[in-house]
């Protein structure tokens, strides 16, 4: 699972590279800004969350894997084809980009029918229809975009990029903007799409979302990835890695000297303002910290997680990639 | 040339949706009714026509028109970032240039060489230079259009790019400086007015020959750099 990331093995036929993502040492740089590092993965069917805090790299990742920028270094086929100056990876891959901007002034069924028909297909009318009842959007569809609701657009977009049928579908965080029912409408979309064998790659630096919808997720932290696999295993190193409180109690010294005799707690600092506590079990700690300082008669006045960020949870897991290399 | 009918279809809504029409025909509105207004007021005999209708349809109405029509068939897509769903599709990168080019081409003669039509027909300088005024006027939007389409695709401040080309080159280098002429498209539309109806008033500086080879050349040019920009189009600004 996580942690060092193998070279996958290659496919071997063309049915399989129909819905294969193949990255191999990729590398993206601005002049001497190193925004994507040394990427190995392979994304096949199924959902694959693309996790990570913003500017981790998702969407340099997303835009090579889409043909719009190319990679500075490594080998990236999509469909067993490189993207980057390839219109015809198209034939089998739809994008659902982040930016909102789509032709305001075309029906929800225009848009999707004048990408049917940049795809040529033999009858565009019928695919558009096709893809609108797949997102649930055939009430709407007579209206123009520029009325859309943000999930509306969301989906309208998924619509389009799904009107040709394509193997390979690939969102740029696609929750983004959404209320509630709208975001779990297109995780159920996604699901959906995702059980019907297609490869489903989509971007967001919510861990939520992606445990909500992915069964494999990749973990970009600073242009690496920092862990890749099977959802479940992934959080459970998460839960599993030391946590950090902050404590202002009536008595730090005397509730240093109890904690440091708890297994769980893994290390103590007075801090001058209070207690800095390092536990390995978040739910232990959590659960009898109260107990124990009422054993003790001391008053807990503060008690607060201090490294809960998304950053730091990613920090962990790079530390522990590279800890068990 | 290979033109899609989608891309088309919907560059020309774009293009022409929230009365920008309006906004397009100002210039040639301008040019009418100067027209109108000199045929009242002056005595026939004199240059007026060729100096309104040449210089002032050839350095001002054309090359502006021009340029906002040209940057707006794709600048405004690249701009507003629309172009990804157009560019997310399996279509070639020179059919979305060469219909771009041929929309906006259309447009612009139009906007430009109609009117410049109508006034000629006005002007009491005869029908011949009219026709010799809306050929020109033809030539220029389609060379005009390849260049803008462009500049489009090389910078994000096309407008303004475009505004300092057409008011540093072609309005004033082309016109006081001999050898720049070479390199203006108002020339060229200029020297295929002047080999219809050779008027000395027009200041033509250059012959049919170089007017046409120069304006195969610059078009054929400016099209082939467009479609290896956009082969290349990368997006940027990226929040990675």
């Amino acid at each position: 699972m996580t942690t060092p990331h193998p070279a996958p093995p290659r496919p071997a036929t063309r049915a399989v590279l129909a819905d294969t993502i193949e990255l191999r040492n990729v590398s993206r740089w601005y002049g001497n800004v190193v925004a994507v590092n040394d990427i190995t993965m392979t994304i096949g069917p199924g959902v694959t969350g693309l996790l990570g805090p913003n500017g981790a790299g998702k969407s340099t990742i997303l835009h090579m894997i889409a043909g719009f920028l190319a990679p500075s270094r490594g080998e990236l086929t999509v469909a067993g084809r490189p993207s980057w100056r390839n219109p015809r990876v198209y034939e089998g891959l739809g994008l659902v980009p982040e930016r909102d901007s789509v032709y305001a002034f075309l029906t929800g069924e225009q848009f999707v029918q004048s990408t049917a028909r940049l795809h040529r297909l033999p009858d565009p009318d019928a695919a558009a229809r096709r893809a609108i009842d797949v997102t649930e959007m055939a009430d709407a569809a007579g209206r123009k975009i520029s009325t859309y609701s943000k999930g509306m657009r969301q989906r309208i977009k998924v619509a389009a990029a799904l009107v040709h049928d394509p193997r390979i579908l690939l969102l740029d965080e696609p929750f983004n903007g959404m209320d509630p029912r709208q975001r779990l409408h297109m995780m159920d979309l996604l699901a959906k799409l995702g059980a019907e064998g297609r490869a489903i790659l989509f971007s967001s630096h919510i861990l939520e979302e992606v445990e909500r919808v992915a069964s494999t997720i990749q973990v970009m932290v600073a242009g690496r990835l920092a862990a890749s696999g099977d959802f479940r295993e992934i959080r459970r190193l998460m839960t599993s890695r030391p946590h950090v409180f902050s404590l202002r109690t009536s008595d730090d010294r005397r509730l240093a000297a109890a904690l440091m005799g708890r297994p769980d707690v893994a290390a103590v600092e007075l801090t001058g303002k209070g207690l800095s506590v390092r536990t390995t079990d978040y739910g232990a700690f959590t659960r009898q910290i109260a107990v124990l300082a009422r054993a003790e008669g001391i008053r807990l006045r503060e008690l607060q997680p201090t490294d809960e960020s998304l950053e730091s949870v990613f920090g962990y897991l790079i530390g522990a990639s590279s800890n068990a290399s | 040339m290979p033109l899609n009918p989608t891309v088309a279809v919907v560059t020309l809504r774009a293009t022409l949706g929230r009365r920008r029409a309006l906004l397009f025909a100002i210039a040639p509105v301008i040019l009418i009714v100067l027209t109108l207004v000199l045929r009242a007021g002056r005595p026939p005999g004199t240059l007026w026509p060729e100096r309104v209708l040449g210089d002032f349809g050839f350095s001002v109405l054309l090359p502006l028109t021009a340029l906002v029509i040209g940057t707006s068939v794709l600048g405004a897509e690249i701009d507003d970032g629309s172009i990804i769903h157009l560019l997310a599709t399996p279509v070639r990168r020179r059919d979305v240039i060469a219909t771009k080019f041929v929309v906006a081409s259309v447009l612009t003669m139009l906007f430009t060489a109609v009117p410049e039509l109508i006034a000629g027909l006005i002007a009491p300088s005869g029908a011949k230079l009219a026709f010799a005024l809306f050929a020109g006027a033809l030539v220029g939007s389609v060379i005009y259009s390849a260049v803008f389409v462009m500049v489009s695709t090389v910078t994000a401040r096309a407008i303004a790019v475009g505004l300092l080309y057409v008011l540093i080159w072609e309005a004033l280098l082309a016109n006081f400086v001999g050898g720049a002429r070479i390199l203006s498209v108002g020339h060229y539309a200029l020297g295929v007015a002047n080999a219809i109806a050779p008027d000395q008033a027009l200041n033509a500086g250059l012959s049919l020959a170089t007017s046409l080879v120069m304006a195969i050349v610059v078009a054929a040019g400016a099209l082939v750099l467009a479609t290896r920009r956009l082969t290349s189009f990368a997006i940027t600004g990226d929040s990675a």
